[in-house]
């Protein structure tokens, strides 16, 4: 039975179709990619899936419990990392975590036990009594993970976990989240418009202005937009297409001083290019094809936008300015 | 029901924590009370005819324990303007705890604050030459708790329907300063014009002082311009009106957008 079960959901605001019926499945134990652009409505389905928002038709579920009806079921099993940080900077990290043991029902002899082995596993156990607002971006960002899975959730929702950190810190909140299902024994539901990031999920659904616009596993995906390109530079790359003609039927096109060379198991074609080539070969060079392929072939186009990691920023030292000076 | 209580004591003492780690609100939240009983009641003692039996400062002074009360029970309500504006809202919110729990939670945590500067206060009694007994004060400590729960709900209550600090600012001091100048804190409540006496009548914070007189100067308990109403009737307002703003400000938070 899959974990969650959305089925054609939709949310108006006024007269926009934030999400347009929509229906998906996760299984369990999987990490499942929502990929798109902003505003395709990514956190619109998260508020609904995690009982902030009642949708405006359709239905949501999660390990069958009704999303609206059943809200207290729903939210004993799910851990959400929202977009915007929602940790309290005045506290420390550990109260923090402790705060959310207690809101959670984690019985209390656990707690310590819990809490430490959570900051140890984020790598911030010898941070533990800094208050929140000491912490860098990335800090944040692992905090609220590890206390999105303190009370052993079913499903973890991640909102663009990685917006607005630096790739170093990216790097590693994905590690870190590639292994949850794993250790954690938690389906793993993500948003995030960085496409490269969604390669580390089981399923893809894309979506773009309120509607998935395709759903499959990476691999999947990416065969929809053909198969792999082999670059080769060779010491005569005339004689080089004329001999794979020859001898492997492989029509390489010359461009840019390189052969190019569509394949559709690229990195299982390359040894046998080379030793039919045999020593004419100077480099090789294999290009897949990406999900900002996928998705620039299925909407015509780009998903790119790097501007709303800093528009966030601002935002968030606009507020802290102006709690700093409203509240006196 | 356990993680609920679990709830309620969370939010209770996240509240403390960082009352306690704020020390200068708590300064600069006692100057208003100081100011109002040494400077307004000190000048008017001279202008006001002494018939109500005692000096007008000994008088305002259940007034004043009123509007320490007020003022930070109600402004306490703004964390929830900063928990929503900050996003820590949404923790409570996706939790799996009653919405009750988190609206009691913070009530209580306003109690609590505006409880301890309303002692603080208190403390000051023998300052202007009022005498109060021993077994006096738990009453009146016990008393300045409920009204300031009940005025703590009322803020949560108004703070529901705001998303941000500004127009939440500009309704409160709209809200508080009449509150408390038709409270009978600083002049009995039937010597107003009757339209003006109605409107005190609908002011739980007129009971909360009222009560407070009654446990301030015992003695006097027939003195006809300290008392309005009757001790019995000023905690029942409080102990409705406490629970139907919990209530309704309960709803609130459930209701979805
Ligand atoms: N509370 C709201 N009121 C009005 N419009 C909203 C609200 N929340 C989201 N929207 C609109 O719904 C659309 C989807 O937004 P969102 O779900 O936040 O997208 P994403 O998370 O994919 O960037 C956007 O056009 C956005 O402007
Ligand atoms: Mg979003």
């Amino acid at each position: 039975m899959p974990i969650i079960k959305v089925e054609n959901l939709t949310k108006h605001f006024g007269p926009v179709a934030a999400v347009d019926g929509i229906a998906f499945e996760v299984e369990k134990n999987s990490i499942f990619g929502f990929l798109g652009p902003n505003g395709a409505g990514k956190t619109t389905t998260i508020n609904i899936l995690c009982t902030l928002l009642s949708p405006t038709s359709g239905k949501a579920a999660i390990d069958g419990h009704d999303c609206m009806t059943r809200s207290s079921e729903v939210r004993k099993k799910i851990g959400i990392v929202f977009q915007d940080t929602t940790l309290d900077k005045e506290l420390t990290a550990y109260e923090n975590l402790s705060f959310h043991a207690y809101l959670y029902g984690v019985p209390k002899d656990l707690h310590k036990k819990k809490i430490d082995a959570a900051l140890d596993f984020i790598g911030l156990y010898d941070r533990k009594d800094d208050q929140v607002k000491k912490f860098s971006g990335g800090m944040k960002r692992r905090l609220e993970v590890a206390r999105g899975i303190i009370h052993e959730p079913a499903v973890l929702f991640l909102d663009e976990p990685t917006l607005g950190l630096d790739p170093q810190s990216r790097a590693n909140l994905w590690e870190f989240i590639s292994k949850l299902p794993e250790k954690s024994g938690v389906t793993v539901f993500m948003t995030t418009h960085y496409m490269e990031e969604a390669e580390i999920c089981n399923r893809i659904a894309i979506i773009d202005k309120g509607r998935i616009i395709v759903n499959g596993t990476p691999e999947e995906l990416k065969k929809m937009v053909g198969g792999d390109v082999i670059y080769l530079k060779t010491t005569n790359n005339k004689l080089a297409a004329e001999e794979l003609k020859k001898t492997m039927g492989i029509g390489a096109e010359e461009k840019n001083g390189e052969l190019f060379i569509q394949a559709v198991r690229g990195d299982a074609c390359i040894p046998k290019l080379i030793s039919s080539l045999a020593d004419m070969v100077l480099s090789v060079r294999l290009q897949r094809p990406t999900l900002n392929d996928v998705f620039l072939k299925l909407t015509g186009k780009a998903i790119r936008d790097e501007a709303q990691g800093s528009g966030d920023e601002l935002k968030d030292s606009i507020r802290s300015y102006r709690k700093k000076f409203d509240k006196k | 029901m356990s993680t609920d209580l679990n709830a309620i004591y969370v939010i209770v003492a996240r509240e403390l924590i960082k009352f306690v780690r704020e020390k200068g609100k708590l300064v600069s939240t006692l100057a208003r009370p100081l100011i109002w009983l040494f400077l307004v009641g000190g000048g008017m003692s001279r202008v006001v005819s002494p018939d109500m039996g005692m000096p007008y400062m000994q008088f305002i002074f259940p007034g004043i324990l009123g509007m320490t009360i007020l003022f930070s029970s109600i402004f306490s309500s703004i964390s929830i303007i900063w928990d929503k504006e900050f996003g820590f809202m949404k923790e409570m919110l996706v939790a799996p705890v009653s919405r009750f729990s988190i609206v009691v939670g913070k009530a209580l945590s306003g109690t609590l604050v505006s409880t301890i500067q309303a002692v603080i206060i208190l403390l000051l009694f023998p300052v202007i030459g009022l005498k109060i007994d021993a077994v006096q004060i738990p009453l009146i400590v016990f008393m300045c708790m409920g009204l300031a729960f009940c005025l703590a709900s009322l803020g949560i209550l108004i703070a529901t329907f705001y998303e941000n600090f500004e127009s939440f600012s500009v309704i409160m001091n709209f809200i508080v300063m009449p509150m408390f100048f038709l409270s009978g804190a600083m002049y009995p409540v039937k010597t107003l014009p009757p339209a003006l006496g109605l409107l005190t009548m609908l002011n739980p914070l007129t009971y909360g002082i009222d009560a407070l007189k009654y446990m301030v100067f015992p003695a006097k308990g027939g003195l006809s311009l300290t008392h309005d109403f009757s001790l019995a009737v000023d905690i029942a307002v409080i102990a409705v009106c406490s629970t139907v703003f919990v209530l309704i400000a309960g709803i609130m938070f459930e209701r979805k957008k």
